[in-house]
């Protein structure tokens, strides 16, 4: 199963529901637009949901890293929401965990942002 | 019930993704009949699955004249998986730690540490042409009953 997103608005908040597999080829490639295409909109506050994804491997977790630092230096912020406990493993493995700013109340999440 | 018979499969596939895929369906389907339980087979999938990679991406660079070979053997002790492809070979000493303090925003360089955080042991091997890899997972011993 390929990645898919839906993007959706919140109080100025691009929102992106991924779900399926964040892997190298598709998936990564598919993350990797969608983070490029809210950038290009001119929205910088990007909240990744990803309760839905049920897989990742190293090429996606490169790919949430690589869009961290996008929107970051575009001066934007994005933040990660519901983790399962495969990402959420993956991500304390790899000593991301306290790089990203995760929520797992999206509601919380988009108060956070500045 | 886990299979604790000898059995092996061997793949020679060509260096693309479906390639990726196949290896790393296999690796779980020997995962799963060697008894693992559910929290490690698809650590041994993603494990074979990034070794996989590195074979297509790194060593064989996406060729199409080169393939990969992906061999998987279960016995009484362990899964064995070796991979190998025809590229220009790995210098171990070069692949920097994806842990450090200057790399932990790089976009990519984390297979090999997530395959050796998810298997027993990881071997190397260089071929001359290519890059041999062994990943190996013990089965854990039946526990006596109470």
């Amino acid at each position: 199963m390929s990645m898919k997103v839906a993007t959706r608005q919140v109080d100025g908040i691009t929102i992106l529901d991924l779900s399926g597999r964040i892997t190298l080829g598709e998936g990564s490639v598919t993350l990797r637009d969608a983070v490029h295409d809210v950038l290009g909109k001119g929205s910088k506050k990007i909240l990744l949901n990803l309760g839905e994804i049920n897989y990742i491997d190293s090429s996606g977790i490169g790919e949430l890293v690589s869009g961290f630092t996008s929107v970051r230096n575009a001066g934007g912020e994005l933040k990660l929401l519901n983790l399962t406990k495969k990402v959420h493993d993956l991500l304390q493995i790899t000593k991301l965990y306290t790089v990203f700013d995760i929520w797992d109340n999206e509601a919380s999440a988009i108060s956070a942002f500045k | 019930m886990p299979d604790s018979t000898t059995s092996r499969v061997s793949l020679t596939l060509g260096s693309s993704i479906e390639s990726v895929d196949r290896v790393e369906q296999t690796a779980q389907e020997f995962a799963e009949r060697a008894g693992f339980d559910e929290d490690t087979v698809p650590n041994i999938a993603m494990a074979v699955r990034e070794a996989a990679v590195n074979a297509v991406i790194h060593g064989n660079a996406y060729s199409p004249g080169k393939q990969i070979t992906a061999t998987f053997e279960t016995n009484s002790d362990s899964l064995v998986v070796r991979l190998t492809d025809q590229g220009a070979g790995l210098d171990l000493n070069k692949i920097p730690d994806p842990l450090a303090p200057e790399n932990i925003l790089r976009g990519s360089g984390r297979g090999i540490f997530l395959i050796k955080a998810f298997m027993d042991e990881v071997h190397f091997r260089q071929l001359h042409p290519g890059t041999e890899i062994t990943l190996i997972k013990h089965r854990v011993p039946a526990q006596p009953p109470a």
